[in-house]
This record gives structure tokens, C-alpha cells and sequence, in this order.
């Protein structure tokens, strides 16, 4: 009975239907069963933060949630964040301000960002790094990162779109 | 890291999933928001041989007052308990405590009937339960039945649950206006588990102390009241003198166990300390609003 079963759910705007093995986590589909490896996986226990995706609209960690769970739900993935340009302006802030170095922490990093700005618009240093209690980085030292959070949540307050991300920053 | 293969049900009533369990004979979990049970299912701590997701059971959902109690359903997220404006308005002790549970992406996902059925002496909300004077609504297949939260820890990790019954519900009996509370925690990091953590609840029709709940967690085997601190609060006024009496009599209360984080004493000398602040600072709401 632990056979792959039937699962129809929508990643980054396209729905799918899969048969997927009960055991396997919305982070191991993602990245293995559609190649979509934006998503990381570090501790694989809710700790890191890597792993996280929008479920819904609001982030969850793709390891502490099985692809079944998932079914009939709306994922966003930082790939398709990326294609619609939803979180270009955080990825053009992280560049300016140096805020990755390894790159590892960023795709969870920008999910948490997504998710803070849509609940608060302007949140002090202090709410941004308890957003960021449950993302590590073991490369930046999070000052940058807080940084980089903090300008952009001005410019959308202020009503600056989103500019789309480009590899040289004109 | 990975879970072992189990099956997986997903069913849409409670009746459903009463009868899924039953057939597994005893081999199935039910899974609600999974932020706990995943963890132990990736480390194998737990292997059911069936998953049984309760997360689509209408009847499990819902925030609603019905007369003099707030009715949450098991499937109550803990982002809800942070932000709804009924559970703000009703049930202050678990909006106050919410932003301490977990990280924020955790807390879109955990539920607190989870979090009470799981009932981890270090969690926040099964604490509150206690300090709310909340009632359980189990359901199983004898029926359904309310049990008081002072009697539905029973000891680590175990409940008034039976193999097999859901956690449908918490009532809350709704915040009076005479009644003040407050929350705090000491953590080593924000949104880790805390060394010692409190909630208090005191009614004061006037300037004394008529009742007073006071549990802490993480400082035993399920989360406890503390009744030798509350017996010294009961018609006091709440000053310096009571607060110290209080803080004094914890030790009647407490008896942390040797766990290797922290030695016992620190613990209880940590419970003393936060049950000052918080106090001094109930003491400071009722300066102010006289
Ligand atoms: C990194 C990390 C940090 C965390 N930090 C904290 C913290 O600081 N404080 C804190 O309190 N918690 C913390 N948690 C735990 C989190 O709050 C969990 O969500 C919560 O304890 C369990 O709720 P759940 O809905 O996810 O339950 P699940 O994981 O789905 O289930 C937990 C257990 O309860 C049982 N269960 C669930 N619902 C019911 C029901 N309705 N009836 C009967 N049985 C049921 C399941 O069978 C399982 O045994 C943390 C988790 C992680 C991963
Ligand atoms: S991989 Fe999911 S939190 Fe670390
Ligand atoms: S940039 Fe390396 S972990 Fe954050």
C-alpha cells in the first residue's frame, strides 16, 4: 500500500500530475522528480531553511511536508519567483549589498523576505532577523541580508515595481 | 534521513479516520501539520506503517465563540494564534506566546492541536493550556468527551489521549476584563526550544489577587502549574513583597530534572527570575492603568 500514488498539483503556475511514492518529501520531488534544484536541502529536519518554497502563498519548508500533502496546493519555487519577476528587486538588493557569498542560504533567504514583506511592509531590523531565526547562513554574517531586506522593503513602500534581475546590474 | 515507505491516507471526515486507524491496528500515525512528526519520521524515531492525514477534516478546522468559551479547531494553525483577531481579543495567552513557537515558516504549517496532542513539556501552547484553564474535546470511538487541561498531561509526552483518538478541539473559556496576563521565555536563540518559559493568567475584580494561574514549561516532565506560587498571590495586592513570596515558594513548586542542558538549580533559579519580570510587569500594566 506505500505504492506511488496519483498527485495533481501546480508548481510555478503549470499543473502537474505525478505518481509519487508516499515517503517522498515536496523538496525531494521538486528537486529530483522536476530537476528543480533552486530548492535546497541542508538538515532535511526544519532547521536550515534552505528547503523553503511558497506553499499557497506563504513559505513552508518543502522538507517538513511529503509531495502527497501536497496535493491540490499552489507551489512557487524560487525558479518560478524568478521567472515572473516577483523577487527580482530582493535578488538585485542581495547582489548590491553583497548579501550571499556561497549562495547556499539564498533561495530560502528570498522566500522568507517574500513571505515577511507580504505580511509586514516595513518591518524594523529587529522583526527582519526574527523572520530570518529559522534561515542559516554560514557565510555572510546576516548583516548584509538584513540590510538588503531592509532597502527593498522602502522601495516597494515608497511604490518602486520590482525591476527584473540581470546578471550586471546597469 | 528519509522516512520509511508507509501508506497514505487522506480522509475527510473524523469517522474516516477513526476507522483508518482502527483497521492499521495500532500501526499509523495521524499527521496534522507534520512539523514535528516529519523530523521524526526522517530520523526514524517513529515508523508507522500508515500515514494518516487528518489535515482535510472540515470538522477539525474553525474559530468560533460559543457561549463564554473560544472554540478552536484541532487544525488551528499557529500563524492564527498569532494573528486572528478572535484568538487576540479571547485568548491574549496564546497570541502573546505564539511569536515564540518555532520560525516563522513553521508556524504556517504547525497546528496546536498538534502541538497539544503531542504535548512536549519544552512547547509553548500545551503550557497555556494550562495557564487558560482550557478544556480538551477528544474524540474516539466511544464518542466525544472534554477533559480539563490540568488533566490531560499526564506525564512525558503521554495524555488523556488513547491509541486511536483525535484531538478535535481546545475551548478556552473567553478573557474576562478583570483578568491580566502575560508570556515570556529565556532561550539561548529566538525561535529555539526555551530553557524556561511562563504564562500567567491572575483575575482581579478589584486591586487583589482572586485567582492566579501560573505554568511554566520546559522545567519538568509536562508542562506545570505552580500552585504554591499561586497560593501566594491569592488575595494579595500585587507588590514587591507578594512577587518575592511567590518567587520564593516556586521551589515547593519545581523539581527540574538533570537533563545535561542545564543544571537543575539554574532551571529553577531561571523560573524564579522570569516569574519576577513577568509579575513586575503585570505590576507595572495595573500602576499604569490605575
Ligand atoms: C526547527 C523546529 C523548531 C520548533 N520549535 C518549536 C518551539 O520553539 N516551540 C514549540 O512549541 N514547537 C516547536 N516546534 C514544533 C512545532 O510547533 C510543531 O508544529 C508542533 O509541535 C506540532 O504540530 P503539528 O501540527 O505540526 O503536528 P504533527 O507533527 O503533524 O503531529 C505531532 C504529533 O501529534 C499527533 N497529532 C497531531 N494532531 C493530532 C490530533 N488532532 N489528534 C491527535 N493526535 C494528533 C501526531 O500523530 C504526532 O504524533 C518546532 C519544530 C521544528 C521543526
Ligand atoms: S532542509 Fe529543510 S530546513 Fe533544512
Ligand atoms: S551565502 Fe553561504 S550560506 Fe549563506
Amino acid at each position: 500500500m506505500s505504492a506511488p500514488l496519483p498527485v495533481t498539483l501546480t508548481v510555478n503556475g503549470e499543473t502537474l500530475s505525478h505518481l509519487i511514492e508516499p515517503r517522498e518529501t515536496l523538496a525531494d520531488f521538486l528537486r529530483r522528480d522536476l530537476g528543480l534544484t533552486g530548492t535546497h536541502t541542508g538538515c532535511e529536519m526544519g532547521v536550515c531553511g534552505a528547503c523553503l518554497v511558497m506553499l499557497d502563498g506563504v513559505p513552508v519548508h518543502a522538507c517538513l511536508i511529503f509531495a502527497v500533502q501536497a496535493a491540490g496546493a499552489d507551489i512557487a519555487t524560487v525558479e518560478g519567483l524568478t521567472e515572473s519577476a516577483a523577487v527580482a528587486d530582493l535578488q538585485r538588493a542581495f547582489h548590491e549589498r553583497n548579501a550571499l557569498q556561497c549562495g547556499f542560504c539564498t533561495p530560502g533567504m528570498l522566500i522568507t523576505a517574500q513571505g515577511l514583506l507580504a505580511r509586514t511592509s516595513v518591518p524594523s531590523r529587529a522583526e527582519i532577523r526574527d523572520a530570518l531565526s529559522g534561515n542559516y547562513c554560514r557565510c555572510t554574517g546576516y548583516e548584509a541580508i538584513v540590510d538588503a531586506i531592509e532597502t527593498v522593503a522602502h522601495k516597494r513602500a515608497a511604490g518602486e515595481a520590482a525591476p527584473r534581475f540581470t546578471e550586471e546590474p546597469a | 534521513m528519509k522516512a520509511r515507505a508507509f501508506d497514505y491516507i487522506r480522509p475527510a471526515t473524523v469517522a474516516e479516520a477513526l476507522a483508518a486507524f482502527a483497521e492499521a491496528e495500532g500501526d499509523a500515525s495521524y499527521i496534522a501539520g507534520g512539523q514535528s512528526l516529519i523530523p521524526a519520521l526522517a530520523l526514524r524515531l517513529q515508523a508507522p506503517a500508515r500515514l494518516i492525514d487528518i489535515g482535510h477534516i472540515a470538522a477539525l478546522r474553525g474559530i468560533a465563540v460559543e457561549d463564554g468559551w473560544l472554540r478552536l479547531g484541532a487544525l488551528t494553525r499557529h500563524v492564527e494564534a498569532h494573528d486572528h483577531p478572535l484568538i487576540a481579543v479571547h485568548a491574549p495567552l496564546l497570541a502573546l506566546a505564539a511569536p515564540y513557537v518555532a520560525h516563522p515558516a513553521i508556524r504556517n504549517r504547525g497546528t496546536l492541536g498538534g502541538s497539544v496532542a503531542l504535548a512536549d513539556p519544552a512547547s509553548e501552547f500545551p503550557a497555556m493550556m494550562l495557564a487558560m484553564a482550557a478544556e480538551i474535546e477528544i474524540v474516539g470511538a466511544e464518542g466525544t468527551r472534554r477533559v480539563p487541561a490540568d488533566a490531560f498531561f499526564q506525564d512525558l509526552y503521554q495524555t488523556a489521549l488513547e491509541p486511536g483518538e483525535l484531538l478535535a478541539a481546545l475551548h478556552i473559556p473567553v478573557a474576562r476584563p478583570e483578568q491580566r496576563c502575560a508570556f515570556d521565555e529565556i532561550a539561548r536563540r529566538r525561535g529555539d526550544y526555551a530553557l524556561v518559559g511562563c504564562g500567567i493568567r491572575l483575575t482581579m475584580p478589584r486591586d487583589r489577587v482572586e485567582e492566579a494561574h501560573i505554568a511554566f514549561l520546559a522545567v519538568g516532565p509536562t508542562p506545570m502549574r505552580a500552585p504554591a506560587a499561586e497560593a501566594a498571590l491569592i488575595g494579595a495586592r500585587l507588590d514587591a513583597e507578594a512577587i518575592r513570596r511567590a518567587q520564593a515558594a516556586l521551589a515547593r513548586d519545581l523539581d527540574p530534572p538533570e537533563d545535561g542542558e542545564v543544571p537543575p538549580a539554574m532551571r529553577l533559579h531561571l523560573a524564579r527570575v522570569l516569574l519576577g519580570r513577568l509579575l513586575g510587569r503585570l505590576q507595572d500594566q495595573i500602576a499604569e492603568a490605575a
